[in-house]
């Protein structure tokens, strides 16, 4: 006999906190990588409350995660992200491509 | 240019745990010029590209030498000279192109995309098999206090 489990429109969410530079980058790509692998989420939501500084590195991040999803035909969505991080993410112009939600005053997502 | 009103220098191996000490330390120096907390992340983060370019593509094969001399010049001008004796940058205009990049897929290719919008401007000296210097510089604007 077999057990299979189908979760239709499944949504994983992931919080990270501290600050992201090229030092832990690739342990984090991995990490949620192999997540979305187990997982196949429709949507991929990213908190980053928590997330206090990133240099380009998140921008890598973020791209590699996007296509990641786009593979699994999922949409990525990155929301609670504080004023440093936005800057550099707009800088980027990742805005134009992604889903991305300033953190709040109520520090609500 | 006249001499600096204030400097301090680092010099510390290219491990990529220094990142954050670098960048954090500019940050601590820069304090004294009463910046804004934007202005600090901006520094935070120009610094953190600089000091990731020397450690991926200035030594990608081995640990080298990298130096940050932080200098602050009269009417409020921080610059900001971040050094290595690395393999250099063959082609400059190429790799301040966005999205280049010759690291892996960790790397973004807009450290100096961001160097440049992040802070007033931002000049390379380098030469193959020699090293590469940035350096950086912005001026602050003095707050009124009531």
């Amino acid at each position: 006999m077999y057990v299979t489990e189908q979760i239709p429109e499944t949504t994983l969410t992931l919080t990270m906190e501290g600050e992201l530079d090229h030092h832990r980058t690739r342990e984090v790509i991995e990490d949620i990588r192999e997540k979305i692998d187990c997982m196949l989420p429709k949507r991929l939501v990213l908190d980053l409350r928590g997330l206090s500084f990133s240099d380009s590195s998140g921008i890598a991040v973020l791209l590699r995660l996007h296509r990641s999803m786009m593979q699994v035909e999922g949409v990525l969505e990155v929301v609670g992200v504080q004023p440093q991080p936005l800057k550099l993410f707009e800088t980027a112009g990742l805005h134009k491509i992604l889903s991305i939600r300033p953190i709040n005053p109520m520090n609500q997502v | 240019m006249k001499l600096p009103e204030n400097y301090v220098y680092f010099q510390f191996p290219s491990k990529s745990c220094n990142e954050s000490f670098a960048r954090t330390a500019a940050a601590c120096f820069a304090a004294q010029l009463d910046p804004t907390l934007e202005e600090i992340n901006d520094i935070k983060t120009a610094v953190s590209e600089a000091v990731t370019n020397a450690i991926v593509h200035g030594y990608p094969e081995d640990i080298g030498k990298i130096s940050m001399k932080c200098r602050i010049y009269s009417e409020n001008v921080l610059e900001l000279t971040i050094q290595d004796w690395g393999v250099g940058i063959a082609d400059v205009a190429e790799a301040c192109t966005p999205m280049f990049t010759t690291g892996t897929e960790e790397r973004a290719g807009m450290g100096f995309t961001i160097m440049e919008s992040f802070m007033d401007s931002m000049k390379i000296r380098t030469a193959l098999g020699k090293g590469t210097t940035v350096v950086l510089r912005r001026k602050f604007i003095p707050r009124g206090r009531l």
